[in-house]
């Protein structure tokens, strides 16, 4: 693809991974991905959370094994944990029990590397991420960006070839991860580190943007690389700039595009299909934030990030939410009420549900199955397991047991079905249970007042 | 070198004393010569039948409380090195997991003070012509009364380890030894240095019921606090008994200084994140140490060592990559399948043989009988704890609430629950004879007499965890009386309480062993239940009777644990977390 940078430091293709759900089917979590990590380049990986992107990371740092295709360091298959490999993790995984100065020494330790080089080693590398002076610190005596500094001069003592950086920004603040971003890629654009190659898993845009050389956009059911953008702006880059702007939205664009691949709008969803992250009371106010001015039924994604302050992994699960149940349709990086989400965003409160328990019934096939069973069942309840099952079809345990809590969620705010924590029952609501013998339909009358 | 002068070096210990060292090495020297010389006293020759001196002058009490602390340190090390052992195995061994956790189910409900006689003989058998083989024994009883909660401890702990920090051991290719002693154990060190505490604190009970020993009709009594009780018990001797109680004060005291707050405030740095507002734990020993120049550099020398030769082992490993990290040992399918089959076999052999025993030997009419004494045992437990519960949870609640009665409250709450109750049964037996009471109902207080505390202190800890935001809340809804305990107080505090409840139970039971047959010099009570039946049995030297108390105790405690507590703590765990 993007060649012009000399030799791969990780060469990746056809890499395929499974998991097996509990009643022994497999899952496919990564699909045919081609990935190429060049000597010189910086590259981010961006897409929604549980599209694999973390599955990846840890496939490229050897800690799990591919079940198919190949995976290349160097020239050589991958067999384990690489020598020339560090990564960063996102909780900081620090060791509490040690100082800095030993959490920074524990990799050179285990490679025996004598006492003295080792001292001298990690003192090298706790100066140079600005650490000088807490070698005696504990962890739980800094501040996250100061923890998160630890985690980067601990993987840098090692002299790694390959940076694994696993969300290493999301966990600190806006103003912390700014500046640690910029002293890391200082030190990489003046060449102070002898890191040949950065590979940064992210969900956030305009981080992405301003760091990598080249993005890959990950889409999931199975992950795979969807679109390989290289950017090609000089370091530091201004983010006020048209260009800068103009690249970000592209990469919303992209993004989108690849949420809609799979499930277009139009296509028709299973009962297996992964309700995203969105609880009603959010997508309800992000379609009041679009609905009013200054964006009047259609906002610029980037526009919207800045305004709603969430992070663009939230966001992008909120648009699949209005995107799935048909408030909204989104193109080019663009998100558009329909009707209906016009009408949603102007009605009172009972309204909205009954409009959402519609558009539940109509657009999920979850939802709708739910109900039927509930209809059909005597006493009109039915235990969550029998639902937990029929999903474990499609999906891993933990993802099932997530996607059930999202639809009872969603079901609850609707007044489509009700569920009992305690004795972990689902049932019709009880004011429809009285007139269930009628025509089960609630004249609407009833709920304008 | 781009050394900042300021700083201090870490690396080459300063090794000129400084004048912290000299107020430390002293007392480690008084403790290395005390270890010495009641380690010595510990091998002497002995015979059965020989009678050991003993005398009732408390000026001998110092003496038999260094006996009897050393009995305790060296059950402690036992319990400590079991649980390094089987605790790793389990947790790392996937085909052992599946014996050894069910084992150590089984062990934590067996009655350890019923198990005494028919230890005891083998350990003599061990070491003839020594005292060893009944110090053993003596020590063995202690251990039993340790180690089991201190292993389920160091198990979870290894079984939780986070996952991001095993994947950052793994990038950074700690081999599974470093991995242990990095990672794993030091994980490990809050929950297991809690639970030495708790096990020393129950283990003095264990310490004074087991000196005096029967052994075929006869009783040994090895010098210690223990034996000095039973001495006085024998001869009426209620100002020895005073005497004894003060010594076990001043043992608990020691270990409380010298060992327990030392440890709990090294702990701290090994939990993850301190709460804000939490106390963080002091020790004066521990500055001391921490300060003393000289022992720092004795305590480092060692690990400088293992660390220059360690390497010198193993070459530096140059290969691009390294091993995949994964449990140490998986069997194949099929293996795994036979293994299963050969451990359920095991299991039906011996319950068709222990069937078969109890069957021959003691017929099974007496099976139905000693159930009955576990019913009435059973009652005795739930009772208790259900009229300590209704006493300990207000008191607990109300001292809890207030932060700065709480904090001097818990160390004495702790301290009541190290203190062996058996030391107050005389004084029961006493107040039973002289007022002509009903034995069977005025005995059983004896079995929570020491238990009891355990609510006491779990219910102060969970109220004086309760969120100030939550307490606001509830004052300013204006909750008050029944509604306010109802709705907030007692769900807020039932994890905490649980646990002492537990606790409380387990040790009860244990205690019933000692408490349902008691005596003040001729005067023997004897209350109907299994503890009195085990009692009996022992010191008849029944075998089969001995084992026939016990497995069906074990089968009460088990079935209490099963079919109660682990559902209440399901539910606590589930629905009552304040997080």
């Amino acid at each position: 693809m993007n060649g012009h940078h000399g030799t791969a430091l990780l060469d990746l293709s056809g890499v395929k991974k499974t998991f097996r759900t509990p009643d022994h089917k497999e899952r496919t979590v990564l699909e045919g991905v081609d990935f190429r990590l060049a000597e010189g380049e910086i590259v981010a990986l961006l897409g929604k959370s549980g599209s694999g992107k973390s599955t990846l990371l840890r496939i490229m740092a050897g800690l799990i094994r591919a079940n198919g295709g190949t995976v290349l360091y160097r020239g050589q298959p991958m067999t384990g944990p690489a020598r020339g490999i560090s990564m960063v993790f996102q909780s900081f995984a620090l060791f509490p029990w040690l100082t800095v100065q030993e959490n920074v020494e524990l990799g050179l330790e285990a490679q025996k590397v004598p006492r003295a080089e080792r001292e001298d080693r990690a003192q090298e590398a706790i100066e140079l991420i600005g650490l000088g002076g807490f070698e005696g610190a504990y962890p739980k005596e800094l501040s996250g960006g100061m923890r998160q500094r630890v985690g980067f001069a601990r993987a840098l003592v090692m002299r790694p070839d390959v940076l694994l950086l696993d969300e290493p920004f999301s966990a600190l603040d806006v103003l912390t991860s700014e500046t640690l971003r910029g002293d890391l890629l200082e030190l990489w654009d003046e060449r102070r580190i002898p890191t040949k190659g950065i590979l940064l898993v992210s969900h956030n845009i305009e981080e992405a943007v301003s760091m990598a050389d080249r993005i890959l956009i990950f889409s999931s059911d199975p992950g795979r690389v969807r679109a390989d953008i290289p950017i090609t702006l000089a370091r530091p880059r201004d983010t006020e700039s048209a260009v800068f702007r103009q690249i970000v939205d592209e990469v919303y664009g992209l993004m989108t595009a690849v949420a809609r691949t799979g499930t277009a709008a139009g296509e028709a969803i299973t009962i297996g299909y992964r309700l995203p992250d969105a609880s009603p009371g959010k997508l309800a106010s992000l379609l009041e934030t679009v609905a009013e001015p200054p964006f009047n039924g259609h906002a610029d994604l980037p526009a919207l990030a800045e305004v709603t302050e969430l992070p663009d992994d939230a966001l992008f699960h909120l648009y699949e939410g209005l995107r799935v149940l048909g408030f909204a349709r989104l193109a080019a990086g663009d998100i558009f009420l329909t009707p209906s989400g016009r009408a949603f965003a102007e009605a009172d409160n009972d309204d909205r549900k009954e409009m959402f328990a519609e558009h539940l019934v109509r657009s999920i096939p979850l939802a709708a199955h739910i109900r039927r069973v509930l209809e059909e069942r005597r006493g009109h309840r039915a235990p969550e397991e029998r639902f937990l099952q029929e999903l474990q079809d499609y999906l891993t345990g933990d993802e099932a047991e997530r996607v059930l809590e999202m639809m009872i969620a969603w079901g609850r705010y609707g007044d489509l079905f009700d569920y009992d924590y305690n004795t972990g029952l689902l049932e019709l609501p009880e004011d429809e249970e009285e007139d269930e013998e009628g025509d089960g339909e609630k004249p609407p009358a009833a709920d304008a007042g | 070198m781009r050394l900042n002068p300021s700083r201090p070096d870490y690396t080459r210990p300063e090794i000129r004393p400084n004048s912290w060292d000299a107020l430390l090495l002293p007392l480690v020297f008084a403790l290395l010569v005390l270890l010495a010389y009641g380690g010595a006293q510990m091998t002497t020759p002995y015979n059965i039948g020989t009678p050991i001196p003993l005398s009732l002058d408390p000026s001998n009490l110092p003496y038999y409380l260094l006996r009897s602390a050393l009995r305790m340190a060296a059950a402690l090390a036992c319990s400590m090195l079991f649980t390094l052992v089987y605790a790793t195995l389990a947790a790392k061994v996937e085909a052992l997991e599946k014996v050894l956790i069910p084992i150590l189910d089984i062990l934590q409900s067996i009655p350890i003070l019923g198990f005494l006689s028919i230890t005891v003989t083998g350990f003599i058998a061990l070491f003839p012509g020594n005292l060893l083989g009944v110090e053993c024994a003596a020590i063995f009883a202690i251990f039993t009364s340790q180690a089991w909660n201190m292993t389920f401890s160091l198990y979870s702990s290894l079984k939780t380890v986070p996952n991001d920090l095993i994947e950052a051991a793994n990038m950074f290719h700690l081999s599974p030894w470093q991995r242990f002693w990095r990672l794993e154990l030091p994980w490990a060190v809050p929950g297991l240095v809690w639970n030495m505490m708790m096990s020393v604190s129950g283990g003095w009970f264990f310490v004074v019921a087991s000196e005096a020993i029967s052994v075929s009709g006869q009783t040994i009594m090895l010098p210690g606090v223990g034996s000095y009780i039973a001495l006085a018990i024998a001869h009426r001797d209620m100002a020895a008994i005073g005497w004894a109680i003060l010594a076990v004060l001043g043992g608990i005291l020691v270990y409380d200084q010298l060992m327990f707050r030392p440890l709990v405030a090294w702990a701290d740095k090994f939990k993850f994140d301190s709460l804000p507002g939490e106390q963080i734990p002091e020790s004066w020993l521990l500055t001391l140490i921490q300060r003393a120049r000289m022992f720092q550099a004795m305590v480092t020398l060692p690990g400088m060592l293992w660390d220059r030769t360690s390497g010198l082992l193993r070459p530096r490993d140059k290969s691009a990559f390294y091993r995949q990290p994964g449990p140490l040992l998986t069997l194949p399918a099929w293996l795994d399948k036979v293994w299963n089959v050969v451990l359920i076999g095991a299991a039906a052999a011996a319950l068709v043989k222990v069937g078969f025993f109890v069957h021959d030997e003691v017929g099974l009419a007496e099976v139905g009988r000693v159930f009955m004494f576990g019913v009435a045992t059973t009652i005795r437990v739930v009772v208790l704890i259900a009229l300590a519960s209704l006493i300990w949870v207000p008191v607990g609640v109300w001292i809890g609430t207030r932060p700065r009665i709480a904090q001097n409250l818990q160390a004495v709450a702790q301290f009541l629950a190290a203190f062996p109750a058996n030391l107050m049964f005389p004084v029961v037996v006493m107040v039973i004879v002289r007022y002509h009471l009903n034995v069977n109902i005025w005995t059983s207080p004896l079995m929570i007499l020491g238990t009891q505390w355990y609510i006491l202190f779990n219910v102060i800890a969970g109220a004086s965890a309760l969120p100030q935001d939550m307490k606001d809340a509830a004052g300013n809804m204006g909750l008050s009386g029944w509604l306010k305990w109802k709705r907030f107080i007692l769900p807020a505090i039932f994890p905490s309480y649980l646990t002492g409840a537990i606790t409380a139970s387990g040790g009860s039971w244990n205690a019933s062993i000692v408490s349902e047959l008691v005596s003040w010099g001729n005067v023997k009570l004897q209350a109907v239940g299994l503890g009195a039946y085990i009692a009996n049995a022992t010191q008849a030297g029944d075998f089969p009777r001995i084992a026939l108390g016990i497995a069906v105790m074990c089968l009460f405690v088990m079935a209490l644990n099963r079919f109660v507590w682990r559902r209440l703590y399901m539910i606590a765990a589930e629905r009552l977390r304040l997080d």
